[in-house]
């Protein structure tokens, strides 16, 4: 059964608190690292789980994200490696989505791509590459198993687009509040604040509820404390690969760092 | 708008088919400005002007269409070359950058970025945001940049940053990627000046519309020398830029056959080649669903090819589908027989093409045997200069003494 990420919003939500989305690649540093990582970062307190799918031609990441895709890529990792990641870290019981670039998902078959995200327990898809007007085989899939259909908006995005958008999301719709690509970056930005005030007042009409995640390049509790007095989602992506790219070759340190960031990150989605 | 046209999602060969616009979000306003601001400029009679006054004076287009003699002998056909070749800057390309750079300053832009494999893209870029001021960014894969150093030296002279990219297979396709990240971050004064028929939509139809002069013209060139269409046509296909503003010109003429050579590289079978439409398989790359050169799960493969130019795991989505509703016929060359081609037309008629356009020639002498005293016109899309270092090498030139080139192709 998959359970969707709406769950752990609503949860947050009732907290009185944003939730904290957590993102590594599949196969980084390895498959098992990568699913022993991910455990780790729930049990320190991420709410939601976004796993990367490594892929050749990652127009949207930076340098530290690219970085580790590439690392599983020459290590081999296959599609199949991230459906195994899904199903280990779905199983403890937090919702997990996968974020995947558009082509791996028409090759491996999108039907059949779906039913394996559903019964390995994923939650849904992020589609960084792929928007809801060029979707209608996904959104289809999706619908037909209730998977989430996690789409971005971007302070490029017409009021128009963001309407659009909202209304073909379901689990949340992913804002991403800087104009570039994936990276820590040491200010939020000024852009973050007016493109969920426009997305929030889209969900109004479109799909009333609909939490919004922000990412932005947090990479701190403080910062993530200030995303979450205006964001329901806090999403962390680059700062934990960095994370583990820091500690090659030794997990048990990997493992103490990224536990302390997620719980400083935690502490900040709670202030 | 003719069938072969896109829709007005940019969808070929029906919706859903090939092209479309699979790109983040962050970019779909600039793709919708591009092409709103494109479309309003095509009907413009003063855009049109200043566009066709800058092929003209700056550019030397129309380019002719030359009767190749000693080639035809050679191929029992008559070959009619299209000599893009003699355009500013020895190719094709100027056409497109000067369509897009104009474009840019009309939406009131003043920076250009573009990608480039060989530099040909690159230098055309260069040359463009030299001569309509515009500050000019080149991404080059790393490779790229050590095969091609004259042409990163020539991009440099003419005012143009290039950026080597480390990234990936550090190749033509890294640099798109990275082009691409530049993008979304400087949208609102940057302009993307792709370097072929390929991409998200509007840009296959746009830089269509810069280059479908090329087949206008050699039309209406072939009209006035033959008295009647070619029999045949035919050009190289990396991305498809040149082959589609050649084919344009004749794709509503059915009994025009229509030929793509795609860069065959060491051969089909051995897996290193750029024959993406011969060998790939349907898949989204850079933006549209088109022929990919993909693994089993969907990973880019590298491509591979002499011809820098050709060297490209995607090509343009018109191709796609032309190529599946066998309007287009596409096939492989390899990389010895276009540089036996290469040969033979600097021999037989003192032009030394361009790596690329050889594989057309290569491709037109293939077909030439079903096709004895009929008129073939070959797209000769750029010349050889940027080539002379391979040529150099493969050839074993540049000792003072006898040429080691053999004579064989002439003679056969
Ligand atoms: C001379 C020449 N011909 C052909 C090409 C291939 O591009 P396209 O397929 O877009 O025409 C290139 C690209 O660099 C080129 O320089």
């Amino acid at each position: 059964m998959s359970t969707s990420v709406s769950v752990a919003f609503e949860k947050a939500r009732a907290d009185g608190r944003a939730a904290l989305v957590g993102y590594l690649p599949a196969g980084f540093p390895t498959v098992d690292g990568g699913i022993a990582a991910l455990t780790a970062m729930v049990e320190a307190g991420c709410d939601v789980i976004e796993i990367g799918l490594p892929y050749s031609d990652p127009v949207m990441d930076g340098p530290t994200i690219q970085a580790a895709a590439q690392q599983a890529l020459d290590a081999g990792v296959r599609t199949t490696d991230v459906l195994r990641t899904v199903e280990a870290v779905a199983a403890t019981g937090t919702p997990t989505l996968v974020m995947t670039y558009w082509n791996p998902i028409e090759r491996y078959g999108v039907e059949r791509f779906a039913q394996a995200l559903y019964d390995a327990g994923g939650a849904g898809l992020i589609t960084p590459d792929l928007t809801p007007d060029f979707a209608p085989e996904w959104i289809a899939a999706a619908d037909a198993r209730d998977l989430d259909k996690v789409f971005l908006v971007a302070p490029s995005s017409t009021d128009e687009r963001i309407a659009l958008t909202t209304a073909a999301s379901r689990g949340f719709v992913y804002a991403t509040a800087v104009m570039g690509v994936t990276g820590a970056r040491a200010a939020t930005s000024d852009l973050a604040g007016p493109l969920v005030a426009r997305t929030k007042r889209a969900i109004e009409t479109t799909a009333p509820g609909l939490p919004v995640g922000v990412g932005i390049g947090v990479s701190d509790g403080a910062q993530a404390a200030e995303v979450a007095s205006y964001a329901d989602g806090v999403i962390v992506g680059s700062a934990f690969v960095r994370t583990l790219l820091d500690h090659p070759g030794d997990l048990d340190a990997a493992r103490r760092a990224l536990v302390a960031l997620t719980e400083d990150l935690a502490q900040g989605v709670r202030s | 708008m003719t069938q072969y046209d896109a829709d007005l999602h940019g969808w070929f060969g029906g919706a859903g088919s090939f092209g479309g616009r699979f790109m983040p979000e962050a970019l779909i306003a600039a793709l919708d400005e591009l092409e709103i601001a494109w479309q309003k400029a095509m009907v413009d009679p003063a855009f049109v002007q200043e566009f066709e006054g800058m092929l003209q004076n700056y550019a030397g287009v129309p380019s002719m269409l030359y009767e190749a003699h000693r080639l035809s002998d050679h191929a029992g056909a008559r070959i009619l070359l299209k000599r893009e070749d003699l355009n500013h800057t020895g190719a094709h390309k100027i056409r497109n950058v000067l369509g897009q750079a104009l474009l840019t300053k009309r939406m009131g832009k003043t920076r250009v970025i573009a990608e480039t494999g060989a530099g040909q893209h690159g230098v055309a870029s260069a040359t463009a945001a030299a001569y309509l001021g515009l500050d000019c960014t080149v991404y080059m894969g790393e490779v790229d940049t050590e095969r091609q150093a004259l042409n990163v030296a020539r991009m440099q002279l003419l005012g143009a940053e290039v950026i080597p990219v480390k990234s990936g297979s550090r190749t033509l396709k890294d640099a798109i990627n990275e082009a691409l990240r530049d993008w979304v971050a400087s949208v609102d004064h940057t302009a993307y000046l792709f370097g072929t028929a390929a991409g998200p939509h509007p840009f296959p139809s746009l830089v269509l519309s810069f280059v479908r002069s090329i087949g206008d013209e050699a039309r209406r060139q072939c009209l006035d020398l033959t008295g009647r269409l070619p029999d045949a046509i035919a050009a190289c296909v990396g991305g498809g830029s040149n082959a589609i503003g050649l084919f344009a010109g004749f794709l509503e003429d059915p009994e025009v056959a229509i030929y793509g050579f795609e860069a065959g590289g060491d051969g089909v079978e051995t897996g290193r080649h750029a024959a993406t439409i011969a060998a790939g398989s349907v898949g989204v790359l850079h933006g549209a669903r088109t022929y990919v050169l993909q693994d089993e799960d969907g990973q880019t493969v590298e491509s591979h090819s002499i011809s820098a130019g050709l060297d490209y795991p995607g090509v343009g989505p018109q191709h796609a589908a032309l190529a599946a509703s066998g309007r287009a016929s596409y096939f492989p060359v390899t990389d010895a027989e276009a540089m036996d081609a290469m040969a033979l037309l600097a021999r037989a008629e003192g032009i030394i093409p361009a790596i690329e356009s050889a594989h057309a020639v290569a491709g037109a002498l293939q077909i030439a045997p079903e096709r004895q005293g009929q008129t073939i016109l070959i797209n000769l899309s750029g010349r050889g200069d940027k080539d002379m270092g391979t040529a150099l090498d493969y050839f074993g030139l540049g000792t003072a003494g006898p040429s080691p080139v053999s004579e064989q192709g002439e003679e056969a």
